[in-house]
């Protein structure tokens, strides 16, 4: 593909000012000028305010099913960080949110509304199954390969949208909605009764489980502890730094930011979403994997990784799509779901309201103008605004 | 060939091709306005599952003495009603706070599934709630008569003689009424349209409100003329296809009408193919000849239209429509093998004819040129 990651500043971006042809230099500039503390903080206050906010709506709902919100969100906190059983499956719900939301957090960048998260998560699944369990080789070599091969399937499943995108115009949104539809019925047909995957043995859909050479070694003996959420950090480290210190980085923003200037500067804009696409569907194919590998029993069922590729986009926006926005906040969504199966248990709150919770703090987020006015909070726009409707039907932009 | 096939397929393909076009004109309102609306389906579920919940509540409530039809109407007014807040929630968010309008209408589909999905398993399901059935079947007199035709188009339930009206309806206020063309101008540029005295924000307003109102109806038409109650996630992602039936349409009401009838036609096949003795291939090579004389007439109907010379493309045209008949008739004369493609393949078709349509046929057409775009007056 001819990327050069860590080559030097091309010649385009290097114009001085008073040369309007590409200001992103400056504007970088202008921004790290202003990042000073009382900033951060306000930056700060205003996710965690919406998420209060969120909860003092949702508790309205929560009323109506006859149950004390208190209660509620008290067995919500207790169901996510009680012991250390919780906490690990916290961790374990928050590692796939993280690296899908890595993924969100990339495509947003370079202006593009990746929905498909869900199928390309399934989509990585299966490969990862078929080459877990079809193929034989010591864990050196099977162990990456395994994981290598939900992170490409991934990724080819969410290039397709992206060259529909990049040569025909179609809209991502629309038809990343239609390959997850695609890929679902796919894989159910495939794990079904009469599908090529499924388990001969198994009453219900599902899949031979993985050799036990490519399963991910576990941290704590005795626990379903593995190493995947430390993949998550490293991934969100190399994410930031792709994004912010390599040239790839500052082309996949620009084409984010605005289209026609990447063109104007030379950036080969159709390459660029393509391959943004493939990198956000190479994410979420990864965290199929990670799933796969690391959870027992180490296969495929139907209904496993359901909402997933929906959390992680709210996730994303919720981190301000930053990376490391995308731990904290894939962190909060984890521990909401991983909580949300005792609050069903003690206050009878049905697991539902934690997608209208979900919702409502992704509108208080986006929309941090009604937490700005409530709050009387002050903050500087943020000038890095992506433009995702950019190209809508048609068009290409 | 059997006609009677071809009616019932017609037939069903224009029941379920009526969410999509509700939907469509939900998105065309907002549109040509200037307003992406991402939160169709959301909109649709929401009125799907009000009007479920508004007719039988209020069945329960009146003890079941006033008929069933008024309880009917009673929920596809809540349905409508429903839809219409969270439209007005949708118009507020990307009009007034200026949030993105493909996050803001996230927002919509995650809140829709949500409230759904908990009312239902708060309410619904441990009262086993119970829906008051469907609206009756409403032939028109005499045009239901005509042989074909009135069996497609005229014999039937009542929300969808609306669609047919408000789609007509629908493409002459828009493109030929003083209203329409206001609308039309602040979708393309708001600047102008402000500079001239229109009130841009407002129409926007009011737009994505009436877009509710569609989106309400095409939610509540799932629910109140064909399965009587609600499933959770029943829309199943119809409010996406509507989307992509519109873009297909060319942002035009008729046109969203006729790309709504293909999907629904691929639909009500696979229905058709899932549950009746038809031979697959036979089928398949069918609509391959439908599609054939269909790309025929699109084009002959353009050039007429277009009023130019289409001498040139006359002998093409003519061989198009030759080749899509005589598939239609080759189809009849071979005999085919049997071979059943898995239920799970043809549930595929409108998901891949959507993909099909965004890449191939609409290369040409653009939208509002203000799209997506929230207006700040100076």
């Amino acid at each position: 593909m001819g990327w050069n990651l860590f080559k030097k500043v091309p010649p385009y971006f290097k114009e001085k000012s008073g040369n309007e042809r590409c200001a992103i230099t400056s504007k970088e500039r202008s921004q790290k000028r202003r990042l000073n503390l009382s900033d951060l903080l306000a930056n700060l206050a205003v996710p965690i305010l919406a998420i209060f906010t969120a909860l003092v709506v949702a508790s309205f709902a929560i009323l109506l099913s006859g149950a004390n919100p208190l209660q509620a969100y008290a067995a919500l906190a207790a169901g996510a960080f009680g012991n250390l059983d919780s906490w690990i499956e916290t961790i374990l719900k928050t590692t796939p949110l993280i690296i899908a939301g890595l993924g969100v957090a990339l495509a947003f960048r370079g202006g593009l509304f990746n929905i498909g998260v869900e199928g390309q998560i399934f989509v990585g699944s299966i490969a990862t199954v078929l080459v877990g369990t079809k193929l034989q080789a010591p864990a050196i070599i099977h162990l990456p390969l395994t994981l290598l091969a939900g992170t490409l399937a991934g990724a080819v499943w969410a290039a397709i949208p992206g060259y529909l995108k990049a040569k025909y115009g179609a809209h991502e949104v629309i038809t990343t909605i239609m390959t997850n539809y695609i890929a679902t019925r796919i894989i159910t047909w495939s794990i079904g009764a009469r599908g090529p995957l499924r388990k001969v043995t198994s009453v219900v859909p599902e899949t031979n489980s993985l050799f036990e050479t490519a399963r991910l070694p576990n941290l704590i003996a005795d626990t379903r502890l593995n190493i995947g959420f430390f993949i998550a950090l490293l991934l969100a480290v190399v994410v930031y730094i792709l994004l912010f210190r390599t040239v790839l980085g500052i082309e996949i923003r620009t084409v984010g930011m605005n289209l026609n200037a990447a063109r104007y500067c030379g950036i080969r804009v159709d390459r660029n979403i393509i391959l943004t696409m493939a990198l956000s569907g190479g994410l979420a194919g990864m965290a199929g994997a990670v799933q796969v590998m690391g959870l027992p029993p180490y296969n495929f069922t139907a209904g496993f990784n359901v909402g997933y590729g929906f959390d992680s986009i709210a996730v994303a926006v919720l981190g301000s799509i930053n990376p490391i926005g995308v731990v904290f906040s894939s962190f909060l969504f984890g521990a909401m779901d991983t909580g949300a199966r005792l609050m069903q248990l003690r206050a009878k709150v049905p697991v539902e309201i934690i997608t209208i919770l979900q919702g409502l703090i992704l509108m208080f987020v986006s929309a941090n103008q009604i937490i700005r006015s409530l709050y009387h909070i002050r903050v500087q726009e943020k000038e890095d605004k992506v433009n995702l409707s950019q190209g809508w039907g048609g068009g290409k932009g | 060939m059997d006609l009677n096939l071809f009616t019932g397929l017609f037939t069903l393909a224009i029941i379920k091709a009526a969410p999509l076009v509700f939907g469509a004109l939900c998105g065309l309102l907002g549109e040509r306005s200037g307003v992406i609306n991402i939160g169709i389906e959301g909109m649709m579920l929401i009125g799907a599952f009000m009007s479920f919940l508004g007719s039988a509540l209020f069945n329960k409530w009146t003890g079941g003495l006033l008929p069933p039809n008024v309880a009917l109407l009673v929920g596809l007014l809540v349905g409508v009603v429903s839809s219409v807040i969270i439209a007005a929630l949708h118009a507020v968010l990307s009009i007034h706070y200026k949030i993105d309008q493909v996050i803001s209408g996230t927002v919509i589909n995650l809140l829709a599934v949500g409230i759904t999905n908990y009312v239902a398993n708060v309410y619904i399901d441990p009262t086993h709630l119970s829906g008051v059935g469907v609206f009756p079947k409403l032939p028109i007199p005499i045009l239901s008569k005509i042989p074909f035709i009135g069996q497609v188009l005229f014999s039937h339930q009542p929300m969808i003689y609306l669609m047919l009206v408000l789609v007509i309806f629908l493409q002459y206020a828009v493109f030929h009424t003083p209203w329409g063309l206001r609308m039309r101008s602040v979708g393309e540029h708001p600047r102008a349209a402000d500079t001239v005295g229109i009130n841009v924000n407002r129409t926007r307003y009011i737009n994505v409100i009436l877009g509710g109102v569609m989106a309400g109806l095409g939610g509540a038409i799932m629910v109140l003329e064909s399965v009587g109650r609600f499933q959770k996630l029943m829309t199943s992602g119809r409010g996406f296809i509507a989307l992509a039936a519109l873009i297909f349409g060319r942002w035009t009401s008729v046109g969203a009408f006729g790309s709504a009838l293909l999907f629904g036609f691929s639909e009500a096949l696979g229905v058709r193919l899932q549950f009746g003795d038809l031979n697959h291939i036979y089928a398949l090579v069918v609509v391959s000849g439908l599609a054939v004389l269909g790309v025929g007439f699109f084009w002959l109907v353009r050039k007429l239209i277009a009023k130019e010379s289409f001498k040139k493309s006359y002998l093409s045209i003519g061989i198009v429509l030759l080749l899509g008949c005589s598939i239609l008739v080759g189809a009849n004369l071979v005999k085919f093998p049997t071979i059943s493609i898995p239920i799970e393949f043809l549930g595929l078709l409108p998901y891949i004819l959507t993909i099909f349509v965004l890449t191939g046929f609409v290369r040409k057409a653009t939208g509002p040129a203000a799209v997506g775009q929230p207006y700040e007056k100076q």
